[in-house]
């Protein structure tokens, strides 16, 4: 396969709404199988349409410039992530350091979940903020450490360089414990399945409990497109990239990210939620030598060979 | 003559700056703990930036990520140690302010005359071609002495000062004679401890 080119940032639009409509083909599909279903594939386009004419709720001594942002920075930061990701061959950004840039974006969201949290002055929804950062102290070492893996074993942060290397085999083969270890992470970023406490029944929705409209619409866009944006980079490291017989790279890199995407969203209702005062002592004592020990095989094969 | 692309890349570099400095600004303008630490972070955000643009990869995107990172635990810091939540309500973000100012002041019209002053060498060779792998190479090569000293040296210092700060050592969790299991924990882990 040959190696990744930048294409003209003009794709940047296209790019997104490819983006988001992966992002509508997981609500759907999450929609339509996961507990609570609704038969058909329908209730996000209703879901949609009632948000943009639901008048925005106000509360009180809100800080709205916050709350705005984070409401709305979250699908920024998953479009700014998919912006160093190929599709097939082509790029947007073939950054130097691709990966640490993915690693920033996904930090980003620990600001813009809390800052969705704090907002609007209510005692549910800073719980949720909170909630989210005791779990995003969990998941960011393992998630770091995960990252690291594919870097070392293709010898370059550059993604383009990582998608190279699994020409001969894929480093999701020899690296599976990276591999779960990465998607768990990015189900955790994306604020679903197990890791919803932030936005839990219990606490009123948390983060969602006070958000409304087309603010609301963002924020559930956001969790959705933070989903895709991830798996997108899974294919990346760990699948890859446009790898494939027969089919043109891009649909291959498409394929994979929809794939993956579903699978994340149909384990959704397989695992219990776990409890982020509980997952600090999880995610550092059971997963994170874990996934240092992939990283050591990972680095000693490097090295080796 | 500037070509359009070096204009553009100008104009964004001090727009960047601008933004940077003003954000510092709103840091002790603001009344509110939350809207302080952010726009800390969004100063930060825009010297990366400046990092970036200036083709140091690594370090302009790694500024971003650390800067951001430590404003989301100074969130947890504030409930964890300040007994209540300061970010809920108003306060003012200065205190001392004659020795601030003066700091403030003396630091700036030194570092800015530093920059204006020093004969600023010209460059000699060219810079590599991968700069991560040359930053990677000029601080873990020769310097890697160093690093294997004050690494553990850093290392202690946090394990000494978490010891000193923790309420609750070993002795509260298993016992006199250390041989209580489970541990005596007030809020269990998640592997059932």
């Amino acid at each position: 396969m040959p190696d990744v080119v930048e294409v003209s940032p003009l794709w940047a639009v296209p790019a997104a709404l490819l983006v988001v409509l992966v992002a509508a083909w997981a609500a759907c599909l999450d929609a339509g199988t996961g507990p609570g279903a609704v038969p058909g594939f329908t209730a996000p386009g209703r879901e949609v349409a009632r948000l943009l004419r639901q008048r925005r709720r106000t509360t009180l001594a809100a800080d709205r410039l916050l709350w705005r942002l984070g409401g709305g920075g979250l699908l920024v930061a998953a479009l700014l992530m998919v912006a160093v990701v190929p599709l097939g061959r082509w790029t947007l950004s073939d950054l130097g350091v691709g990966v640490v840039w993915f690693n920033a974006m996904d930090v980003l969201v620990w600001a813009l979940v809390w800052m969705a949290g704090w907002g609007p002055n209510s005692a549910h929804a800073l719980v949720g903020g909170y909630r989210f950062l005791a779990q995003a102290l969990a998941y960011e070492l393992p998630l770091m450490f995960a990252l690291t893996a594919p870097a070392v074993a293709a010898g370059s942060l550059r993604v383009g360089d990582v998608v190279a290397a699994q020409q001969d085999l894929w480093f999701v083969v020899w690296m599976p414990v990276a591999f779960v270890v990465f998607c768990g992470c990015v189900v955790a970023f994306s604020v679903r399945g197990p890791f919803s406490s932030p936005t839990g029944a219990d606490v009123a929705g948390g983060v969602l409990a006070e958000v409304s409209g087309v603010d609301r619409l963002l924020l559930l866009a956001g969790r959705y497109a933070l989903l895709v944006a991830g798996s997108a980079f899974a294919v990346a490291a760990f699948l890859g990239g446009g790898a494939g017989p027969w089919l043109p790279g891009w649909l291959w890199s498409l394929l994979k990210t929809v794939a993956l995407v579903s699978v994340l969203v149909a384990v959704r209702g397989r695992f219990p939620l776990l409890r982020p005062d509980r997952l600090v002592e999880l995610g550092w004592v059971v997963v994170l030598p874990l996934t240092l020990l992939q990283l050591l095989v990972v680095s000693i094969v490097a090295v080796a060979g | 003559m500037m070509g359009m692309a070096a204009w553009l890349e100008a104009v964004l570099f001090w727009g960047l700056g601008v933004v940077a400095v003003a954000a510092g600004v709103a840091v002790f303008r603001t009344d509110s703990m939350a809207r302080a630490t952010y726009a800390l972070a969004l100063s930060f955000v825009a010297v990366g930036a400046q990092v970036l643009m200036l083709s140091l990869d690594y370090v302009g995107v790694v500024t971003v990520l650390m800067m951001v990172m430590e404003m989301a635990v100074m969130a947890v810091y504030m409930v964890m140690f300040m007994g209540m939540n300061p970010a809920l309500m108003p306060m003012s973000m200065v205190h001392s302010k004659k020795t601030a100012l003066g700091v403030a002041a003396g630091t700036f019209v030194a570092l800015a005359a530093g920059a204006l002053l020093v004969p600023w060498p010209e460059r000699r060779g060219a810079p590599a071609v991968d700069l991560t792998a040359s930053l990677g190479e000029a601080v873990m090569g020769s310097k890697m002495l160093v690093m294997l000293v004050v690494s553990p040296v850093l290392f202690a210092t946090i394990v000494s000062a978490l010891v000193l700060a923790n309420p609750r050592g070993r002795y509260h969790r298993l016992g006199d004679d250390l041989r209580r299991r489970p541990a005596d924990d007030p809020q269990r882990g998640g592997v059932g401890r």
